[in-house]
């Protein structure tokens, strides 16, 4: 607007959006306070937990301590990053051709494979953890690295095909006339220009397989078990656990709370499919 | 700008994503519609045996079913309701001008990142516990009794628990939408004597349609498949008061180790998110073409 | 080195016949334009002589050499693209040496030869720039260094001056036209612009729904088109193409005649009409004229210094010799 928006104005917006903001953002807060507390303090009353009990990081070294935790941490990464390393093997080849050479087929196609992404998970489920039984997949790291690559495969193509249909076309086309092979072409010219938007790609997909939480619970047990897993073994505790419920609550989620930061936009283009721009 | 050589390799190219796709959905989807009809129970191996449409009879006729579904049709419209008009009113006031914008936006995505079964226990525990969850505290403090919430309301507990996590999706689609609104189409309706109100149902809400539908499309697909909050919460109970269709399914292939049973409901389950994606298809069709 | 001939060239996209088979013979040295309306299979033309589109059917010759077949890189040719096609991640330097990079030259003499084609181009204190720091014009110029440093058979120039304004437009012709005469390569330059194809070419080739209507020299066009489209296609403003009785009277279905072959006169003449708008440009007056009964409005080139009044009666006189007859079919009558 021409007008200068008045100061006065501005300021509610800030308040009101503020306290909405904080509402929402309060919980993930919350639980960052209470992983420093003790057990006792962690179920006093709110007022008390803030201002009149001690804080400590035995929460979290207790957490720690239990072998366990980091090995379901590590399990997280390990499929989070392989199975988005895997889904680009295959997703950048495919992406570019569908790009760049484009058929009468390929709008059908690129459907088809959305398509498969909504798919219920609990449709196959009974196939899917008997093939996983008979072939000593269940409880494995590389069974789920799979299963995880093949849901978000749908999504990576389409976000790294949104992405290479914005290279302008004329610039590969010069590459070529100045003399570079296919090769050439892919390395010295569509890569450099295509790596922000792979980045993007590769950022929101760590997201959404740490997250994931259908498969990751149902296709894994001790050994393989990714955070989203083992968080559901507080659901029936012994005792007193707030704090160390936080405690492991905040170190699950903050890799991806800070890669969220980074992937507003990407969230938008990878999950409505281009519906909306 | 295509030329014979690059169509083959393109061809090439695309297969690996192809060939892994169609086996990721046919393989899975046949298997499931055959067991469908077996009578299969992992638990009595050997007495595998053609049970025709038993499955699917007993499954639907099942009171647990009716449930589940009352249940799903809960969930989802509840969610729904609160994500869609929440994450409107949210996306309008985000739009407007103000200190710390990038701060605030990042507080209002953040839920989503959440990863569901971290959610579901932060909230019933810290929160919604009648002794220890500030909620109680507060209650308490104030001198009224504490809500059991996930005693006397278990659904409507996780529908608000999966409503916080999705608010931000809608919110920052609807955002997104918003902003790319002409703002001198407001300009114009304003110079014609239009209030905000008018402006708002005149020009914004057409705009915002398209992205609206989206959202709800979007959101109900992936809603059918809520399960993790239900599992690390209520496990489903007390009874069936918070089984949705998923959950039911897996009770049914997991638990009680019924496959010819489970196969039938993810079947139903299938069909059910078919018709949500056929409309939700269009839409993106649309769009590819554009 | 820059002959290039086609033969019997077609193009075929889907169930359209985007241009017909098509014959053309392109001289060593000659700077070619390809001009005509929007569609008329232009582009799809310098696209198919740089190898990005295959032909449906036909030969493309380089040098005597069938290059047909031949992928872009092999054809010895540079194309300078209508969005100039940088690369946005390289700097200026990089983009003009990237030919001589796939062409496995030696680093030494890539500096030396990017120095060389900057100094010319006046790009010297852009070389360490990326594309986006960079205006219009000057990316234009990074363009055509990268096509020069390929020491090309031909050049081809698809559109390029179109996204640049007004007065660079000017400037970059007059530069372009300057290379021509230093390098003495083939030029094959797209317009839509006639004013470009008439200033800078030495053959129009003048195209039409994939055919073309006729191949000359600027001048050759403008005084003997060969149909009634290349008349009403070169000459701005338009050449005034008048039918019924007045053709009749000369045995021709249509009679052209361009608006600086028609005398003005207030008191006696030919025709008569009424004056409608007028375009002052300063040196010459275009003044449109209304009910003459012979066009809906005919357009004639006055001295700028003559005054006339909206709605006056005017008399037209059209030079005898500059009448351009065309027969029904449109073909002109010699």
């Amino acid at each position: 607007m021409a007008r200068s928006i008045s100061k006065k104005s501005k300021i509610i917006n800030t308040l009101v959006a503020g306290f909405i903001g904080f509402l929402m953002f309060f919980p993930i807060l919350w639980i960052v306070v209470l992983s420093f507390k003790t057990e006792e303090n962690a179920i006093r009353a709110p007022l008390e937990i803030l201002f009149s009990s001690g804080w400590t990081m035995e929460s979290f070294q207790t957490v720690q301590a239990r072998s366990d935790y980091l090995k379901h941490f590590s399990n997280s990464v390990i499929i989070s990053l392989g199975s988005t390393a895997l889904a680009l093997i295959v997703a950048v080849p495919a992406a570019w051709s569908m790009a760049f050479v484009p058929s009468r087929h390929t709008k059908n196609v690129l459907m088809w494979m959305l398509s498969t992404k909504m798919l219920p998970p609990v449709g196959v489920l009974v196939p899917i953890y008997l093939l996983f039984r008979d072939f000593d997949l269940l409880d494995t790291r590389f069974g789920l690295t799979i299963v995880l690559m093949l849901i978000n495969l749908p999504i990576i193509i389409w976000m790294l095909y949104t992405y290479f249909k914005e290279i302008p076309g004329e610039i590969l086309e010069a590459a070529r006339m100045d003399g570079a092979s296919l090769r050439e072409e892919i390395i010295y010219v569509l890569t450099p220009m295509a790596i922000p938007g792979i980045a993007s790609t590769v950022l929101l997909n760590i997201i959404l397989a740490w997250n994931e939480a259908f498969w990751t619970i149902n296709l894994t047990a001790a050994k393989a078990a990714p955070l989203t897993a083992f968080i559901t073994s507080y659901s029936s505790p012994e005792g007193l656990f707030y704090a160390k419920l936080s405690a492991a609550s905040i170190m699950a989620i903050a890799p991806i709370l800070i890669m969220g930061w980074f992937s507003q936009k990407q969230l938008v283009r990878g999950l409505t499919f281009g519906a909306v721009k | 700008m295509a030329t014979k050589a690059s169509r083959s390799s393109a061809r090439l190219m695309i297969s690996p994503a192809v060939i892994l796709l169609l086996g990721w959905m046919l393989v899975p989807l046949c298997m499931t519609v055959y067991f469908s009809f077996l009578y299969y129970n992992l638990l009595q191996p050997g007495t595998t045996s053609f049970a025709g449409w038993d499955n699917y009879y007993w499954f639907i006729t099942d009171p647990s079913f009716t449930d589940a579904i009352k249940n799903t049709l809960f969930l989802v419209a509840g969610v729904l309701f609160i994500t869609t008009i929440g994450g409107l009113g949210a996306a309008l006031l985000l739009d407007k001008p103000m200190f710390g914008q990038g701060l605030i936006r990042i507080m209002v995505i953040a839920p989503f990142f959440v990863m569901p079964t971290v959610s579901a226990l932060v909230w019933k525990n810290m929160f919604m516990n009648p002794v220890n969850g500030i909620f109680g505290q507060i209650v308490t403090g104030f001198g009224f009794p504490p809500i059991d919430f996930f005693g006397q309301y278990p659904l409507a507990s996780i529908t608000f628990i999966v409503s916080w996590m999705w608010l931000p999706f809608a919110t920052l689609i609807l955002l997104t939408a918003l902003q790319s609104l002409d703002q001198d189409q407001l300009e114009a309706a304003e110079m014609d004597g239009a209030s905000w109100l008018n402006r708002f149902w005149y020009i914004m809400l057409p705009h915002l349609a398209r992205a609206i539908t989206v959202v709800i499309l979007i959101q109900t697909i992936f809603l059918l498949s809520v399960f993790a909050e239900i599992l690390v919460t209520t496990n489903g109970g007390p009874g069936t008061a918070t089984t949705n269709l998923t959950y039911l399914i897996y009770v049914s292939s997991l638990l009680q180790f019924d496959v010819g049973m489970g196969s039938a409901g993810g079947v139903i389950a299938i069909i059910l998110a078919n018709i949500v994606a056929i409309f939700l298809m269009r839409m993106i069709g649309k769009n590819l073409d554009a | 080195m820059g002959r290039i001939q086609l033969k019997d060239v077609q193009k075929t996209f889907g169930n359209v016949e985007v241009i017909p088979p098509l014959n053309l013979e392109i001289e060593d040295g000659e700077f070619v334009v390809f001009v005509g309306p929007s569609g008329c299979g232009k582009s799809t033309l310098l696209r198919l002589i740089a190898g990005l589109e295959d032909t449906t059917s036909g030969n493309i010759e380089i040098d005597d050499i069938d290059a047909t077949d031949l992928p872009p890189a092999k054809r010895s040719l540079a194309m300078v693209f209508q969005s100039y096609a940088l690369y946005p991640h390289m700097s200026v330097r990089k983009n003009i040496a990237f030919p001589m990079k796939m062409a496995k030259i030696d680093l030494e003499t890539q500096n030396t030869k990017v120095e060389a084609a900057a100094k010319s181009l006046n790009l010297t204190d852009y070389l360490d720039r990326k594309p986006g720091q960079l205006s219009g014009g000057q990316r234009q110029r990074v363009a055509i260094g990268r096509a020069i440093v390929r020491e090309p058979a031909a050049f081809l120039f698809d559109e390029p001056l179109s996204n640049l304004d007004a007065a660079l437009r000017v400037g970059m012709r007059l530069e372009i036209m300057d290379l021509h005469k230093k390098l003495e390569t083939t030029m094959i330059y797209v317009t839509h612009d006639q004013v470009e194809a008439m200033t800078m070419a030495d053959k129009i080739v003048v195209l039409q729904d994939g055919r073309i209507e006729q191949v000359g020299s600027p001048l050759e066009l403008y005084h003997t088109p060969k149909n009634k489209f290349v008349a009403g296609f070169i000459g701005s403003p338009k050449m005034n193409l008048i039918e019924g009785i007045e053709a009749k009277k000369l045995n021709a279905s249509t009679i052209g005649i361009r608006p600086e072959h028609i005398k003005m006169s207030k008191t006696e003449g030919l025709w008569k009409g009424t004056v409608g708008v007028a375009e002052h440009l300063g040196s010459d007056t275009f003044i449109h004229i209304h009910n003459t009964g012979l066009l809906e409005m005919m357009t004639v080139r006055i001295s700028g210094d003559v005054q006339v009044k909206h709605g006056e009666a005017i008399y037209l006189t059209p030079e005898k010799n500059k009448i351009h007859c065309f027969d029904a079919v449109g073909d002109r009558i010699l």
